[in-house]
């Protein structure tokens, strides 16, 4: 989504391509309510909800041993999916956006499967193939070995949920530099490695960077396919969405929109670093021209 | 042995190895893991679970709230695009970034708070309650968090192309004698149309396997407010694995058709706005 980085101030029209001003203002009163009632809303009634009893209840609510095992758990989730899925990415970008071959766009496709299917259901593969009754259930248990409702479970489903964001990020990124300084690079000696360091990282790095970071926010956020496979073993495999819930259902409102609130800074982080990228790579395409 | 294009770039059989590798490890191995689980059970029993009442009852809300949702966004995503694509204001650029708030929000805590926003003692509740329009635990509900998923896919493909118009278009419209109304609805509705319809068709995908956001709201009430997703949830609480992967299934085939439409209108809106594809003399 790196691609509209470039998008421009809108130019000022004649009178005959405009709408009149009646008009003008009146779409975009509508479009700015829309905004507030679904985006700026909500994120006002998260911060609003969880500084409610104070900012002493707030950080009495994320010092709880178990909000703290939650941070942890998903601190820990996120760099192993983020640092597996970040290598696929570049490989399968590599691949993607370098070569023409067979099967191609399959592979794009595949990729992208993630995005069109349930997160219950992302869960639900894992449980189906290492749970008790799955089709490794037995030779997992016979061998003591835990993976579904454990931490490496929880891994797994947030590997598969996030996996196409990095190679999602940089393959148009790549495909529209195109492969002519690489070529140049290698033809003049360097190395496979020298020419992907030195040539073509500093080439995609800000997609890259917004790929990564994108990656992490669903990584600590996943919800659905996390709560699957988790079992909810208190303290042990409770990552903070998992955490929201369970003290939303408890009525402690204010200690899981605390905890939510954890998460609403991740996302407003995310977003700011997407405009700096966007403004980066505009900056760079007028230094360019 | 793989078939290729001559390149002298390096690398491409161990990456090409290691993506189909992890592709396979990470997601075909367990997708065929979950159709051999429902392909366990009978033709007949297959049947039997994925078309019991409350079943049926969880798609036609999943279907129907996320066309709803969908549908939401399609006017106000194309509204928000057309707004931010056209016009100065202030604070442009600040609803151009938030635009993107339901990407980077997680599901769960969107969940809770739309559920706050519209609950009796809600911003929003106390305010639609006494009109008589209940949106907590209620299908409204399930709707109004759909939209919300899915509100930066018909924003995000929208604006592109409508950045992407020649001015030059218009004026010859206006200047033959177009009304704006005209204008805007037989020249640059067309050209908006392939990538609107694929930001629709993106925003209800998302929305039809959507689980975190819509199941605070909606209360689960079985038959009433249970999404399709929900019954897998309920069906693997009882152990019921069999049942949870038949109906799995039976959304993982929604998912494909889905896929696969989104991927014919892509293709579709590449086709209309490669440069040079139609505008070339024969």
């Amino acid at each position: 989504m790196i691609e509209q980085a470039l998008r421009a101030e809108p130019a000022r029209r004649s009178e005959a391509t405009d709408e009149r001003p009646v008009v003008r203002g009146a779409l975009i009163v509508v479009a700015l309510l829309f905004v507030a009632v679904f985006l700026v809303l909500p994120l006002l009634v998260v911060f609003g909800q969880a500084f409610a009893k104070g900012v002493v209840f707030y950080a009495r609510a994320i010092e709880e041993p178990d909000s703290l095992a939650a941070i942890r758990l998903t601190l820990v989730t996120a760099f192993a999916a983020v640092s597996l899925n970040l290598v696929f990415g570049v490989l399968a970008a590599w691949t993607i956006a370098k070569f023409r071959f067979f099967g191609r766009s399959v592979l794009v496709t595949v990729i992208d499967l993630p995005f069109a299917i349930s997160p219950v259901v992302s869960g639900l593969v894992f449980v189906l193939l290492f749970g008790a009754q799955g089709w490794l259930g037995g030779w997992l248990s016979a061998h003591d070995i835990r993976i579904v409702f454990a931490p490496p479970g929880i891994v797994l489903a947030t590997v598969f949920v996030t996996f196409p964001f990095v190679a999602r990020e940089l393959i148009p990124v790549m495909q529209a530099l195109g492969n002519e300084e690489e070529e140049a690079a290698i033809v003049l000696g360097a190395s496979g490695l020298q020419t992907f360091f030195r040539v073509t990282l500093p080439n995609v790095k800000w997609g890259l960077m917004y790929g990564i970071v994108i990656c992490n926010a669903r990584a600590m956020g996943e919800f659905g396919a996390v709560s699957v496979v988790s079992g909810h073993v208190r303290g042990l495999t409770d990552t903070i969405p998992l955490q929201v819930e369970i003290l939303y259902n408890g009525y402690s409102f204010t200690a899981a929109f605390a905890m939510a609130s954890l998460l609403a800074f991740l996302a407003i982080a995310t977003l700011v670093v997407k405009s700096l990228v966007e403004w980066r790579l505009s900056r760079e395409s007028k230094d360019g021209n | 042995m793989l078939l290729k294009e001559r390149s002298i770039l390096p690398g491409f059989v161990p990456a090409w190895s290691y993506t189909v590798l992890y592709v396979s490890l990470v997601l075909l191995i367990p997708i065929a893991a979950l159709v051999l689980k429902a392909a366990t059970l009978s033709w007949p029993h297959f049947w039997a679970v994925v078309g019991s009442p409350r079943v049926v009852a969880s798609y036609r809300l999943s279907l129907l709230a996320s066309l709803a949702g969908a549908g939401a966004n399609a006017v106000f995503g194309l509204l928000i695009a057309w707004v931010l694509t056209r016009y100065r204001f202030p604070g442009r650029r600040i609803v151009d970034a938030l635009i993107d708030l339901p990407f980077a929000m997680p599901t769960a805590v969107a969940g809770i708070a739309l559920t706050t926003m519209f609950s009796p003692v809600g911003l929003l509740g106390r305010a639609l309650i006494p009109l008589g329009v209940k949106v907590d635990f209620t299908p409204l509900g399930v709707g109004v968090a759909l939209t919300f998923i899915g509100l930066p896919f018909v924003v995000r493909t929208v604006q592109p192309v409508l950045l992407d118009l020649d001015a030059e278009v218009e004026e010859a419209a206006a200047s033959l004698g177009a009304s704006r109304a005209q204008t805007v609805l037989r020249v640059i509705l067309p050209s908006i149309l392939p990538s609107w319809l694929t930001g629709f068709a993106l925003a209800f995908a998302r929305a039809l396997g959507e689980y975190g956001s819509v199941v605070f709201i909606s209360g689960n009430l079985p038959g009433k407010t249970e999404i399709s997703p929900l019954i897998i949830i309920t069906k693997l609480e009882q152990f019921d694995y069999a049942g949870a992967a038949a109906v799995a299934t039976v959304m993982l085939v929604f998912s494909f058709l889905l896929l696969l439409l989104i991927n014919l209108l892509q293709w579709w809106s590449a086709r209309r706005f490669e440069p040079g594809a139609r505008r070339q003399p024969a």
